[in-house]
């Protein structure tokens, strides 16, 4: 189940990246979350999981649509020429993928060598996720939740007509 | 499944985004990379949650994802405001902090 | 009141006249300043006199009084206060200096009545006199440093009156800077007699010179010539004299004040008040006393051929301080100072009436323009030649004696001081021959347009000019006022030369030898400790000198009148003849041009290779320039780094995070 998992997942990912017109990449990405999904179920957090799910693939996933939809999602000829940094990037990706797998099997953790510590039955349930929230990561929670409120208002100013100012033929 | 296994995948998601942010010129794929690199460090967050049996790795996923999304939405909003002003949605093209 | 609250007084006056002069300049109209000014200069004589009362009544051995106002600082072995020292010399100078200030104000007060400058030029006055009683009274070396740093200052002041005029605000510059060289003489000796005797004031100073010097010790010569180089240069003897001929370009009051009664004699008075340290330093003295004599000859011979007249007088005054110079060099300081008292009597005289001519000749200086004045102006005439008289040396007037018995004195001494006394007396015979050139030339001969004009009833007007170079000028201020005086028309002038005449026919009165000696008991208190003070020549010989010296005097006039009156074309076929001669005469021996050449010029190239060399190519383009290219240099690696493309930056991130990454896992390993 891991190895279908992992695999999906790593597949996705090579397809956002590779793929040519945004518009695949964005269903690439959704087949990766969901991936994800199932490696979270395997690592028994079931309410990150659904989570996930939910909002990640389904709200933010659907946003991306729509601004692919407007802003365009046909292939166009820029990503022809990557430049330098084009050529040096995967290259790097790769040295720093290398790098980080040594150093992960490398390590002298030995807990990584096992399944996991003991859990009880609730772990990763929502009454967990709940407990925990609002008892000891409660501040944690007011401030994401700051967060959004300040993404909201952000977008909201970003979408605004500015007055005054000369808009060169807005779309 | 050892817990080392699921970290590789994270570490690998974790390149493959960074590769992407470096080679694609859509401002778009871009913030999708962005994702994937968000995403990988989530599944090492559960991961590691998951090795010390506590629910604070959970947590901070959850919180990642908050993240994740109000980042979207500004940089989605940028990006239509760069559509809408007739400027080419292209990272190369801004480059006016240059010098 | 006692002798130094008189003291003070002395100089409350004239501060108190400057200050209501040059504030309420706007209020105060017509001639009213000058009244002000003279009425506190006035003030200032009658409270010399008080003082003089007053230390009369003193017994002889008690008649020097110190006071002090405040204490500026005090601390370990230093104490700076403003004090006052009144003795005989410092109140003979007093006397001598508010005196005759009073008449030249009173003359003052007419002759530049219709100057738009009036009461500016009374604000200076009164402040030149103010610094000029301070550096007198001054009781410590840091009121004389002070005072004579005022004088300086009130001299450029009164010299550049006339701003507007270039060549006036030249010679103000160039007697501030030399006069400047001075200060920084007498501030250096200063500090050298501070240091060794460890005290300011006077009493201290001479004390601790006794203690603290051998004789001639290199030292005490040493500050005894940093000194003398402060007296040359306000007194203008050699080398430092350059100054006092271009002083001319101040108005001619200011002439007859500052460059001939009083400033200048500063000189001798400090040489006189620092007697002590010169007598133990002989080597000293001796120097003050070829100076002075090289500067008698010096000044003299030119004298004979300048030809505008305040310049003739200039150089007389050069020479007649070179004797007073002579007088205290060789310690004959009665002698010496009764010589500058008769010389301030005449030769303000001589100014004052200088000024009258020039006013009659409507502004122009030149003796080649003038001519037959003697029916037009003759009380100027009498009352100039009364003055040319005494300082020519002719019997029984003022001079006569007081040259004299400095020459008396100077043989006395004997040895190679002799060959000084020839000299000098050569000089007087100069000395005749130029101040009768003067008078023949002025007031006898064929009368000028200007003396006609004169006759007629009007004063002579031209456009006003510069008279040095005939540049063409207006009135206004910072120009000389529209209208000339004389002497004939104007009260305050006649009354000024009047006494001035009176004092110069008997000022001698006081130190004939072998009949009074008033003036050099008088001044006892001050010397009464100087070794030579009983050197006093014999009367015979003193006799023998006056004779010899009436002689001279008298020759000199002789010769002149055969000269100017018998053959009147005779001086300009000599002048052909002797061109060579004449020429170097009439340039000053070149003076100007060998300071110029020596000075002047290497400060200019220095600071144009300065501007080019240094400031140019050092400053600007290797420390400036080199600087900011440098920077820039390095910098514009940096800005390769911001290319704006997101891509790279971000590379950079993923880089550094990568070899971060590395460093750890190295150095965990």
């Amino acid at each position: 189940m891991f190895f279908v998992a992992a695999a999906l997942a790593l597949a996705g990912a090579f397809g956002v990246v590779v793929l040519r017109n945004p518009f695949y990449s964005v269903l690439s990405l959704v087949v990766h979350l969901i991936a994800l999904a199932i490696l979270f179920l395997l690592l028994h957090a079931q309410f990150i999981a659904a989570a996930q799910v939910v909002v990640y693939a389904g709200a933010v996933m659907v946003l991306y649509v729509f601004v692919v939809a407007y802003v365009g999602g046909v292939e166009d000829d820029r990503d022809r020429d990557p430049g330098v940094v084009g050529q040096l990037g995967p290259l790097f990706a790769l040295f720093l993928a290398v790098e980080l797998v040594i150093a992960l099997l490398g390590t002298g953790l030995s807990a990584l060598d096992t399944g996991g510590a003991e859990i009880e039955a609730g772990f990763g349930s929502p009454a967990e996720i709940g407990e925990l929230l609002l008892r000891k990561m409660l501040v944690p929670f007011e401030a994401a939740s700051f967060l959004l409120l300040v993404a909201a208002v952000g977008a909201v100013v970003l979408a605004r007509k500015r007055r005054g100012l000369p808009d060169e033929g807005i779309v | 499944m050892d817990v080392a296994w699921f970290l590789v995948v994270s570490a690998l998601i974790f390149c493959i985004g960074a590769a992407g942010v470096l080679t694609r010129r859509n401002p778009l794929v871009v913030l999708l990379c962005l994702e994937l690199m968000l995403n990988a460090g989530n599944l090492a967050l559960i991961s590691f949650s998951r090795m010390h049996g506590s629910g604070d790795g959970q947590i901070f996923a959850l919180i990642v994802m908050v993240i994740a999304a109000c980042e979207v939405v500004v940089g989605l909003g940028l990006i239509v405001g760069m559509y809408r002003r007739r400027l080419p949605v292209d990272v190369d093209a801004m480059s006016e902090l240059r010098g | 009141m006692s002798a130094t609250t008189y003291g003070w007084l002395i100089l409350a006056f004239p501060l108190a006249g400057m200050t209501v002069n040059a504030l309420g300049w706007k209020l105060i109209g017509g001639r009213t300043a000058g009244w002000i000014a003279t009425a506190a200069i006035f003030g200032s004589f009658l409270s010399a006199l008080g003082a003089l009362a007053d230390m009369l009544d003193h017994h002889e051995e008690e008649r020097i009084f110190t006071d002090a106002l405040f204490t500026y600082a005090e601390t370990a072995g230093f104490k700076a206060e403003l004090g006052i020292l009144v003795d005989p010399l410092s109140l003979f100078m007093c006397l001598v200096v508010s005196g005759v200030s009073t008449l030249i104000h009173l003359y003052s007060v007419a002759y530049l009545e219709s100057d738009e400058g009036y009461s500016r030029y009374f604000a200076y006055l009164n402040y030149f006199v103010f610094s000029m009683l301070l550096l007198v009274l001054a009781g410590n070396l840091l009121i004389l440093i002070i005072g004579w740093a005022f004088v300086g200052a009130a001299s450029y002041l009164l010299i550049s009156f006339w701003y507007r005029r270039n060549t006036a605000t030249a010679a103000g510059t160039k007697a501030f800077v030399i006069n400047v060289l001075g200060d920084v003489g007498l501030v250096i000796g200063a500090f050298l007699l501070f240091s060794e005797t460890g005290a300011l004031d006077w009493a201290g100073v001479f004390e601790g010179s006794r203690d603290a010097f051998t004789t001639n010790d290199g030292t005490l010569v040493a500050a005894c010539l940093m000194i003398l180089v402060g007296a040359f240069a306000k007194s203008a003897q050699l080398p430092l004299h350059t100054w006092l001929a271009d002083a001319m370009e101040g108005p001619t009051p200011v002439s007859a004040l500052i460059h001939a009664a009083t400033m200048v004699t500063a000189g001798v008075y400090l040489i006189a008040r620092t007697h002590p340290l010169f007598e133990q330093a002989p080597a000293a003295a001796d120097v003050a006393a070829i100076v002075g004599t090289a500067t008698l000859l010096f000044a003299a011979s030119v004298a004979l051929v300048v030809t505008d007249l305040k310049r003739i007088i200039a150089y007389s005054t050069i020479s007649q301080i070179g004797y007073m110079v002579l007088g205290v060099a060789v310690f004959a300081y009665g002698a010496g100072l009764f010589h500058l008292m008769t010389h301030a009597f005449f030769k303000a005289l001589l100014f004052m009436g200088a000024g009258s001519i020039i006013g009659a000749m409507g502004g122009i200086q030149s003796i080649d323009r003038m001519g037959g004045f003697r029916r037009a102006m003759p009380f100027t005439f009498v009352t100039f030649t009364i003055g040319a008289l005494a300082l020519s040396g002719f019997p029984l007037l003022s001079g006569f004696f007081s040259k004299d018995e400095i020459l008396a004195f100077t043989l006395n001494r004997g040895g190679w001081y002799v060959v000084l006394a020839v000299l000098a007396y050569v000089a007087a015979g100069v000395t005749a021959f130029y101040s009768f050139r003067m008078v023949f030339r002025v007031f006898f001969g064929e009368p000028v347009p200007e003396a006609r004009e004169l006759e007629g009833g009007h004063i002579a007007h031209h456009d006003p000019a510069n008279p040095m170079t005939g540049e063409p000028e207006d009135t206004d201020v910072g120009f000389p006022g529209p209208e000339h005086h004389i002497a004939e028309r104007e009260w305050p002038m006649k009354v000024a030369m009047g006494t001035l005449a009176a004092l110069a026919i008997v000022g001698g009165a006081v130190a004939v030898p072998g009949l009074t000696d008033t003036l050099e008991k008088f001044l006892e208190p001050t010397f009464h400790e100087s070794r030579h003070i009983e050197e006093h020549p014999s009367d015979a010989a003193e006799y023998m000198g006056l004779a010899v010296g009436a002689l001279i005097g008298i020759t000199g006039i002789f010769v002149a009148y055969l000269l100017y009156i018998r053959r009147p074309g005779r001086t300009l076929a000599l002048r052909e003849r002797f061109r060579g001669v004449h020429d170097f005469l009439e340039r000053k021996w070149y003076w100007d041009e060998l300071i110029d050449a020596a000075f002047v010029r290497p400060a200019r190239a220095a600071g144009n290779a300065g501007r080019t060399v240094v400031e140019s190519v050092l400053v600007q383009g290797v420390i400036v320039g080199g600087a900011t290219g440098a920077v820039r240099a390095a910098t514009s690696l940096a800005r390769t780094l911001q290319s704006g493309y997101l891509r790279a930056y971000v590379l950079l991130l993923f880089a550094g995070a990568g070899l971060l990454t590395l460093y750890f896992l190295i150095a965990a390993s």
